[in-house]
């Protein structure tokens, strides 16, 4: 028997405390012990990009990272970039241009998008492309998810 | 899936996380950036009775400028490397390489020290590692060893470390003054695994190349340098005759798999095809900064 081990994430500005297993994924965390179902379970091998969070505000699969890491560090998920009523520039910009169908990868595309925002110019569509190339759509087909990250780019990025 | 039970342990220190391997006696797995490590845990691939995650040790995620050589900690993330005005002024072959290197969020995480211990046999940087002759640095409880790159990779997914031993650092000289360098990858997705990749330098003076280096990935178990088409570049200029002669060369060195991607003779026929291009644009950038002279005067 493994001992759990305790852990305090800070999830989205909040002191997280649990104690859990060593083998416990990042993306369960948050699923299941925290309920922040936001964040999607697609691969688990890290190829489809669904599970995609910011730890201290860099993208990662969070599929592929254990909660034990997470102790100490600062964790994003999409429950942090808006609400219902008030979405922020990034989730406004997909809804203005019809970046999501069935919803599935839209909170890792969301949190992808925001670190490729942060880290590169993204001048070209190519650009943001190759930016979006380790996550899966299986609805949009990609074109209007470009269009959505292109109008942001051209904003100036996203405040937060 | 989930991954199997195993322990834990979050090393503060290099001396801490050798003294865990050591106890472990050889039943550990070293936690980097997880991001070949933790999918093979998740298909229950390996089970390891613990983890040593090396995460938590300060200092072993660095990139120095150490005269002829960089230094570069083995928990430098991919990022850290793409990014990097040291690598871009003295490697920049890494810099460019690094764009090939998965997505975003794997390079965020992904480690130097964790891609060439891991060893796959598509990677990029197992191949850079060899065509720059890095040398490795490792250590165990019982002390410290360098080995070439040339001599790390055995196998594929198989390299000279033992379960104890930690990879700690990588030197890799700088480009040699006048060097000039290629790389050409074609993969089937942007930052999928290659089904073939080249990476070559020439170092050229009077008009002649003085030193050729040519390595490839996703052709064989490891990453490989074609010595015979190194040898056949040397003492002339890189013309149409010379170019031919050496895609020649690497296409009888070579013996890739068939796999699900591709078949052994396409991959084949890639890495000839890669080599040829990759000669190309490496002539032509040492040729452009031969009057100049210094790696750092590259495109």
């Amino acid at each position: 028997m493994i001992k759990p081990r305790d852990i305090t994430v800070i999830v989205n500005g909040v002191a997280r405390h649990a104690a859990v297993e060593p083998r416990l994924l990042l993306a369960d965390f948050l699923r299941h012990t925290l309920g922040l179902t936001g964040t999607h379970v697609g691969c688990e091998h890290g190829v489809c990009g669904a599970c995609t969070v910011l730890i201290d505000g860099d993208s990662a699969r969070s599929c592929l990272m254990l909660a034990v890491q997470a102790d100490g560090r600062g964790v994003e998920t999409v429950e942090s970039l808006g609400r219902i009523g008030q979405l922020n520039t990034l989730q406004e910009s997909f809804h203005e241009h019809h970046a999501l169908q069935c919803g599935f990868c839209t909170p890792g595309m969301l949190m992808t998008a925001t670190d490729l925002l942060r880290k590169y110019p993204l001048a070209s569509d190519d650009e943001i492309r190759e930016g979006l190339s380790g996550n899966l759509c299986r609805c949009t087909g990609y074109e209007h998810i470009v269009k959505a990250i292109r109008a942001v780019v051209g904003k100036g990025g996203v405040a937060r | 899936m989930k991954p199997p039970v195993f322990d834990y342990v979050a090393a503060t220190s290099i001396d801490m996380a050798l003294s865990a391997l050591a106890d472990a006696a050889g039943e550990a797995k070293i936690l980097a950036g997880g991001q070949s490590l933790m999918p093979m845990l998740n298909f229950r691939l390996l089970r390891p009775s613990i983890l040593v995650d090396i995460n938590r040790i300060d200092g072993l995620g660095y990139i120095e400028d150490d005269g002829a050589i960089i230094r570069i900690g083995a928990l430098t993330r991919h990022f850290q490397l793409e990014t990097s005005a040291v690598i871009a002024r003295h490697l920049p072959i890494v810099s460019h390489a690094m764009t090939h290197v998965a997505h975003l969020a794997i390079r965020n995480r992904g480690t130097i020290g964790g891609s060439l211990s891991h060893a796959d046999p598509a990677a990029e940087l197992p191949m850079l590692a060899v065509l720059l002759d890095a040398e490795l640095l490792i250590a165990s409880a019982s002390g410290k060893r360098t080995v070439a790159a040339r001599d790390f990779f055995l196998d594929a997914l198989t390299v000279d470390l033992g379960g104890s031993e930690l990879l700690t650092e990588i030197a890799l000289p700088k480009l040699p003054r006048r060097t000039g360098w290629g790389f050409e990858e074609v993969a089937r997705r942007h930052g999928d695994f290659a089904l073939a990749a080249v990476a070559a330098t020439l170092t050229v003076a009077d008009g002649a190349v003085m030193q050729a280096r040519i390595a490839l990935t996703g052709v064989g178990p490891t990453p490989l340098r074609a010595g015979a088409a190194e040898a056949l570049l040397v003492g002339r200029a890189l013309d149409r005759d010379a170019t031919e002669r050496a895609i020649e060369a690497v296409r009888g060195a070579v013996t890739p798999d068939t796999d699900l991607h591709a078949s052994s003779d396409y991959r084949r026929h890639l890495a000839g095809v890669l080599v040829g291009r990759a000669l190309a644009v490496a002539w032509r950038r040492a040729t452009a900064i031969g009057a100049k002279g210094g790696a750092e005067a590259n495109p």
